[in-house]
C-alpha cells in the first residue's frame, strides 16, 4: 500500500536503530568476572550423558564493531601474528580454517587464551586484561568468517595477504563444539 | 624596519607581562623559527589593522556625507564626470587589495624560507613518533646501546640546532610547539623531518594539532632546552639501564610489573618488560609529567593512572588494573624510583 518514498524513512530509522548497537563503544569496562573460566568446557569427552554445560555461546564484546577491531588491535600488538601470523598459522595453528582444536565459540577461545594450551601457547592469565581477552576472541572468530558481516573489520593496517575478515564465507567448524571430527 | 619597531613593541609587552616557562604562546618565542612566524604575525597584523582602519573611515565619511531622505526617491542624474571618479576608485581600490594580497603572499613564503633555512652538519637529531594519544620521542644513535627513548618530554641542548624526524604510529598528528616552530603534521608511515635552534633555556609547552581521535586535547609535550653540559648530563642518565630497586618494597614492586598486565605494553630496560606499545618507563620518574602532560608524576597521580585511566582519559589505550592494594602502593614505590 505504501507507497517507496513513505517507506525510505521507515527503512532509514531502521536501518539506524540497528546500527545503535554496532557502534557502541564502552570505554570503562566492567570489573572482571573470576567465575567465568570455570564454566568453560574444554573437552569434548565427559562421561555419561551430555551433562556438561555448553560453553557460553555469546560474547558481548562481538556485537560491537568498535570491540571488534580493538580485539584486531590488540592481536597484531600482542604479537599473536608472531605465531598465528594473520590467520593462516606459522608456529601456531591457523585461525581462518575450520578446525578448532579447542573450540570456536568465544568463550573457548576466551579459555585458551587465558589458560594457554599444550605445544607452545602460552598462558595470558593477569597480563591480557579479560575484557581484551573477550576482545581478541570476538576477532579471531571473525578471521573465520563467524561474526556478522555488519561488526567484521573491513581494512587491515599491514600488507593485505588475505581478503578482510569481512569478506571471509563462514567456515563450518568442527571438532568439539561444532561438527564431529572426520578421521582421514 | 617595522618588523624591528614590531620587536621592539614586542619585547616591551613581554617584559611587563612574567613569562610562565611551561606554557605556550606564538608571541613569546623561544627560537628563531617561532621568531619569525611572530614576526610574519605582527606584519599580517598591522597590514590588517590598516585595511581595517581605513574601511571604517570610508564608511564613517559616507556615511557622513550622504543624507537620504527616505520619503523622496533619489533623482537620477546622469553625471558622467562622478561615474569615471568612481571607476577610478574603484580600479585603485582593487588594486591595491591584489597588491596587499600579493605582498602579504611574498612575506609569507619569505617566512617559511627563513623557518626552514637551517641546516647543519652535526645536528642533534630526535625521531618523534606520534602514538594515540603520547609521542614516542627517541634519540637515535648508531650504536643501539646508546639510543635513548622516552616519551612526551624532548630535551634539547641550546644554540644548536635539532633536526627533528617525524613519523606516527597510527593516524595523522601535528606537532606544535608555538614558542618552538610551526606546526608539522606527523603522518603514518611517511618520514619526514624539521629543524629548530632554542635561543632561551625554560620549559616549553607543546600539544597535537591535528585531530586524532578521543584524547587529542590530552596530548602534550614539553620541550625543554638547557644548556650543553645539562644535556650530556641528562642524555647519560638516559642512557643507562634501569635502576636496580634497592628496597623491599620496590623489588615487589617490579615483581608486580613483571606478572601484570603492565608489561604486556611497557618496556623498561634491564628487565624482561620489552613490549613497544605503550612509553618507555625505563627513568619514568625523571618526567615531570606522566600520560601526555595530562598529570603531575606524583605518587597519587600514577596509582590513579593505573588503577583506573578510563576515567581520566575515556578511551586511552592504557587498560584499568584493578591491583591490590599494597601492590598498587609496591608497584607506585618501584616506578617513583626509576630515576
Amino acid at each position: 500500500m505504501c507507497k517507496p518514498l513513505h517507506i525510505a524513512p521507515l527503512l532509514m530509522a531502521a536501518t539506524l536503530l540497528a546500527s545503535c548497537k554496532r557502534e557502541e563503544r564502552t570505554l570503562r569496562q566492567p570489573p572482571p568476572a573470576s567465575e567465568t573460566l570455570n564454566t568453560i568446557q574444554i573437552s569434548g569427552l565427559n562421561p555419561g550423558a551430555n551433562s556438561i554445560p555448553t560453553p557460553p555461546s555469546s560474547n558481548m564484546y562481538q556485537e560491537s564493531a568498535y570491540a571488534v577491531s580493538e580485539g584486531q588491535k590488540l592481536y597484531e600488538g600482542y604479537n599473536c601474528v608472531g605465531c598465528h601470523a594473520h590467520g593462516g598459522g606459522g608456529i601456531g595453528p591457523a585461525l581462518m580454517d575450520r578446525d578448532w582444536i579447542y573450540g570456536s565459540e568465544p568463550g573457548n577461545i576466551f579459555a585458551t587464551i587465558m589458560q594457554g594450551r599444550p605445544n607452545g601457547m602460552p598462558s595470558f592469565r593477569n597480563r591480557i586484561p579479560e575484557y581484551q581477552a573477550w576482545e581478541i576472541a570476538a576477532y579471531v572468530r571473525s578471521m573465520a568468517g563467524l561474526l556478522p558481516k555488519g561488526v567484521s573489520p573491513n581494512r587491515t593496517d599491514h600488507m593485505n595477504v588475505k581478503p578482510a575478515e569481512s569478506s571471509t564465507s563462514e567456515q563450518t567448524p568442527i571438532g568439539i563444539t561444532g561438527l564431529p571430527e572426520q578421521h582421514k | 624596519m617595522n618588523a624591528e619597531l614590531n620587536f621592539v613593541s614586542f619585547r616591551l609587552v613581554a617584559q611587563a607581562m612574567p613569562v610562565d616557562p611551561g606554557h605556550h604562546h606564538v608571541l613569546q618565542p623561544a627560537a628563531p623559527q617561532a621568531g619569525n612566524i611572530e614576526w610574519l604575525y605582527w606584519v599580517v597584523f598591522w597590514i590588517l589593522f590598516a585595511v581595517f582602519a581605513l574601511m571604517l573611515a570610508g564608511f564613517a565619511t559616507a556615511t557622513a556625507k550622504a543624507r537620504v531622505i527616505s520619503s523622496r526617491p533619489l533623482p537620477i542624474i546622469e553625471d558622467e564626470e562622478g561615474d569615471h571618479r568612481a571607476r577610478w576608485a574603484l580600479g585603485s581600490a582593487l588594486s591595491i587589495t591584489v597588491i596587499t594580497l600579493f605582498v602579504i603572499l611574498v612575506l609569507s613564503v619569505v617566512t617559511g624560507k627563513r623557518v626552514e633555512g637551517l641546516s647543519s652538519k652535526n645536528p642533534v637529531t630526535i625521531q618523534i613518533t606520534g602514538h594515540q594519544w603520547w609521542w614516542e620521542v627517541t634519540y637515535p644513535n648508531s650504536q643501539a646501546d646508546q639510543t635513548i627513548t622516552t616519551a612526551n618530554e624532548i630535551h634539547v641542548p641550546l644554540n644548536t640546532p635539532v633536526v627533528v624526524l617525524t613519523n606516527s604510529a597510527d593516524v595523522i598528528h601535528s606537532f606544535w610547539a608555538p614558542s618552538i616552530t610551526g606546526k608539522r603534521d606527523l603522518v603514518p608511515g611517511y618520514s619526514s623531518a624539521f629543524w629548530f635552534q632554542v635561543a632561551k633555556a625554560g620549559i616549553y609547552h607543546g600539544q597535537c594539532a591535528e585531530f586524532c581521535g578521543l584524547q587529542h586535547a590530552h596530548m602534550g609535550l614539553s620541550v625543554i632546552a638547557e644548556t650543553a653540559d645539562k644535556f650530556q648530563e641528562w642524555q647519560q642518565r638516559q642512557i643507562k639501564l634501569a635502576a636496580e630497586p634497592s628496597t623491599s618494597e620496590a623489588i615487589r614492586g617490579r615483581g608486580v610489573f613483571l606478572t601484570h598486565a603492565c608489561l604486556m605494553c611497557h618496556t623498561i630496560r634491564g628487565t624482561d618488560a620489552g613490549s613497544h606499545l605503550g612509553p618507555d618507563l625505563t627513568h619514568v620518574a625523571s618526567r615531570k609529567m606522566i600520560a601526555a602532560e595530562t598529570l603531575p608524576n606524583t605518587a597519587g597521580a600514577l596509582a590513579g593512572w593505573i588503577v583506573d585511566p578510563q576515567r581520566i582519559k575515556p578511551g586511552t589505550l592504557m587498560s584499568p588494573n584493578p591491583l591490590a592494594p599494597d601492590d598498587l602502593q609496591a608497584l607506585v614505590v618501584y616506578l617513583q624510583s626509576l630515576q
